[in-house]
């Protein structure tokens, strides 16, 4: 059976939609970023960050999301360009069977960091209404509640390679005739909590935040998966001998008709093991995350997002996406367009 | 596990079993010292000591009496050390279960649920960089140990296992959901084996969460199905099993502990917090298990409820049972293991499964302590005291927040 990616969205630094994005990443520049500033003693701490701009006309009108922090919008707007009206209508009509997925990396840092605060500061003052949004399914069960639907929902947490293993879990389902299909959405949100995180590892990293979403069912196209193939744990592979074993199981053929779409942020230290194990690639190649910042359990999902814009833009026959995770796995899928 | 366009279609559903599980809550270290305090009946709440809770609602948990070295040599003090409290307690009930199975070590999948992950880790950088910037080098070390993924990299190297991981997230549903995902990889022959389990350790984010909420009972006391009472108790352990495909047990000659027979999962999308007060999802997912086993309600012989002691999660869960076993309910037992161990969160379906097989192993029906009058929504046979009991088959719910429901069901072999 053909599992095809029939539907994407995005929300990223560059705007809200696909299309922002994929202008964002055709020019090639680094978004320039704005400052998340705090005082800590006498110092005062001052973090780049590649935010999404406000356009909170663009966000799904959905009464559970008024009190949500931005993850949980960001995602709903991805995933309702990702599913498109008709499909929308459908789920509502329950006509269509869908489950959602959502992996994520951090999840929302805004709102535990406020409601921590506030429960240190005096916990019978601690907010209700916060906490709930701290769990790491409180995005997805937003989800779900939108588009309406009773189907299976599992949020999975994780490095940067997340997103492969929800797309594979989403393949697990459509194949057991589960769903119709399913959407698997990732999204962070940043703060000075996950932005100063973020750069105790490097000084060079930019922080991001954003949401990408797509839609798999059963079809042949316009873009299949053709490998999908398992993560590559790093707890019995360095970081370098995993990225080797992605491209291996992955095997695009570097004929100039395939895209590499890379995990590389521009840090040196951090994309050694993918500039290693690709080092010979001489077909066409691009590091969104060089552009959009280190989105973390988002990245990849941008990713895959804009390989299926740049094939679906008929540039290209195949794309690869890889990303070799911090800590838990190297991972990536090859499409294909029909 | 992976996935190719040009892979055969799926291979027909193959019978699944369990074949090890090892198990930590606040009634003991393994699966025997739980096993004995399940049949006697204990509880175990005290006061909380792992965090300052002077000014909460409510001071008491079930604590785990967990060592700060490691308990033995083949654990190393530098992984030991490395690893938040609940990883700790996942490392102790995972490796017994793999023990427990006759397996050290090997190329098997690893499937774990949490909520909390190592939030206590995450705590210690959240106090120390609201006041200083010093000290650089811990910070990075508790940003990176902080991280769920880097804590089950670190239990997979030690457990010497190869092989993808996948940690779920669904609140107090995923203990339930990484076995549930353990048995639908081996069902479909995308895995041999899978060790999958759940864990969650108390931390004070949690704790002042729950407190919030006013969803803690005063007394300390949870009461699930009591027609009074008054919420539920935090606790934290680990559960663990061994999913094996029935032909690959059988060929090493491991002992099957139970086949699983069912499994459901559905989304409760009424609201973040609050289940629908007729338990429309806990309805599909006992429908669905029931179904994929082949079996009748008045076939399964305990429920091991979500049960949590809260009004509102037991009326749920009440009615979704009533609904699902109509006339027989009568018949059909029931108990809240939480009532002794409190809520172990994203371990809890992990724990409760373990339980659920200790019963179907033993013979006894654990019990709901605390119960002074039960709840008019208890149309079902409420256990109120643990007693032998001949069981075939064990269902276990497991609820959570954002409307995560997840129901499993697990049969002595042969009672497919």
């Amino acid at each position: 059976m053909s599992i095809a990616i029939t539907g994407t969205g995005a929300v990223s630094p560059a705007g809200w939609g696909v299309e922002a994005m994929m202008a964002a990443l055709a020019s090639g520049k680094t978004i320039p970023p704005s400052f998340i500033e705090r005082s800590c003693g006498e110092k005062t701490l001052r973090s780049p960050v590649l935010r999404v701009p406000a356009e909170g006309a663009t966000t799904p009108k959905f009464a559970r999301l008024r009190r949500t922090s931005p993850i949980s919008k960001f995602a709903a707007a991805a995933a309702a360009e990702a599913l498109g009206e008709t499909r929308l209508a459908e789920i509502a009509a329950g006509t269509r069977r869908v489950g959602v997925i959502f992996t994520l990396t951090n999840g929302c840092v805004n709102y535990s960091n406020r409601f921590f605060g506030e429960a240190l500061a005096d916990p019978a003052m601690a907010s209700p209404i916060l906490f709930p949004e701290t769990v790491f399914n409180a995005p997805s069960s937003h989800l779900s509640a939108m588009i309406g639907s009773s189907a299976p929902n599992d949020t999975l947490i994780g490095d940067s390679s997340g997103f492969f293993s929800g797309m594979d879990l989403a393949v697990e389902w459509i194949l057991r005739g589960e769903v119709d299909g399913c959407l698997v959405v990732s999204a962070e949100e940043t703060d000075w909590l996950s932005a100063e995180g973020l750069r105790h590892y490097s000084e060079n990293y930019l922080p991001a935040e954003g949401a990408a979403a797509i839609y798999l069912e059963a079809a042949d196209g316009p873009v299949r998966i053709l490998e999908l193939p398992d993560p590559v744990a790093l707890s019995t592979n360095s970081r370098e001998r995993a990225a080797e074993k992605i491209r291996a199981l992955l095997s695009p053929t570097d004929d100039g008709r395939t895209l590499l779409i890379d995990g590389r942020t521009g840090v040196t230290r951090f994309d050694q093991p993918e500039t290693l194990a690709w080092s010979d690639w001489k077909g066409p190649r691009s590091s969104p995350r060089a552009v959009l910042g280190e989105g973390m359990g988002v990245a990849a999902a941008l990713q895959t997002v804009a390989a299926v814009a740049e094939l679906l833009s008929g540039n290209f026959q195949q794309a690869a996406v890889t990303t070799t995770g911090a800590n838990q796995h190297a991972a990536g899928v090859l499409l294909g367009r029909v | 596990v992976a996935y190719s366009s040009d892979s055969p279609p799926p291979a027909p559903p193959r019978p699944v079993v369990v074949t090890g599980m090892g198990m930590v809550s606040p009634m003991g270290r393994d699966v025997a010292e739980n096993a004995a305090a399940f049949r006697a009946g204990r509880m175990a709440f005290s006061p909380v000591t792992l965090f300052d809770v002077s000014r909460q609602r409510v001071g008491t948990a079930g604590q785990v009496d967990l060592p700060e070295m490691p308990p033995d040599a083949a654990i190393p003090r530098r992984a030991w050390e490395r690893m938040d409290r609940g990883s700790r307690m996942a490392l102790l009930a995972a490796r017994e279960a793999l023990a427990d199975a006759g397996l050290s070590g090997g190329e098997m999948p690893v499937i774990i649920g949490t909520s909390a992950a190592a939030m206590p880790i995450g705590e210690d950088y959240y106090k120390q960089a609201l006041t200083t910037t010093a000290a650089r080098g811990l910070q990075l070390r508790r940003v990176e140990l902080y991280q769920a993924q880097r804590q089950m990299t670190d239990l997979a190297r030690v457990l010497r296992l190869e092989g993808p991981q996948r940690i779920i997230s669904n609140a107090c549903a995923s203990g339930a959901n990484a076995i549930g995902h353990a048995f639908h990889l081996v069902r479909s022959g995308r895995a041999e084996r899978v060790l999958a389990g759940g864990y969650d350790a108390l931390c004070q984010l949690v704790f002042s969460g729950f407190d919030a909420l006013q969803a803690l009972s005063p007394s300390g006391i949870p009461r699930p199905f009591d027609a009074a009472r008054d919420g539920l108790a935090l606790g934290e352990g680990a559960g663990f099993v061994l999913v094996e495909s029935a032909a690959a047990a059988k060929a090493r000659g491991a002992r099957v502990i139970a086949e699983i027979l069912g499994y459901g999962a559905a989304t409760d999308v009424h609201h973040l917090t609050q289940p629908h007060p007729m338990g429309d999802a806990a309805l599909i997912t006992m429908q669905s298990a029931c179904e994929m086993a082949g079996l009748s309600p008045e076939q399964i012989g305990y429920i091991n409820s979500h049960g949590t002691g809260t009004p509102l999660n037991d009326i749920a869960e009440g009615n979704a049972i009533l609904r699902w076993a109509g006339e027989a309910v009568g018949k059909i037992r029931v108990s809240s293991t939480k009532s002794a161990t409190g809520h172990l969160l994203g371990g809890a379906g992990a724990v409760e499964s373990v339980i659920s097989l200790i019963a179907l192993e033993r013979q006894f029906l654990p019990a709901s302590l605390n119960v002074r009058e039960a709840d008019a929504v208890c149309s079902f046979d409420l256990v109120r005291e643990p007693r032998d009991a001949e069981i075939r088959r064990v269902l276990t719910n497991s609820f959570g927040f954002g409307g995560a429901n997840a129901t499993l069901i697990f049969g002595k072999e042969g009672a497919a």
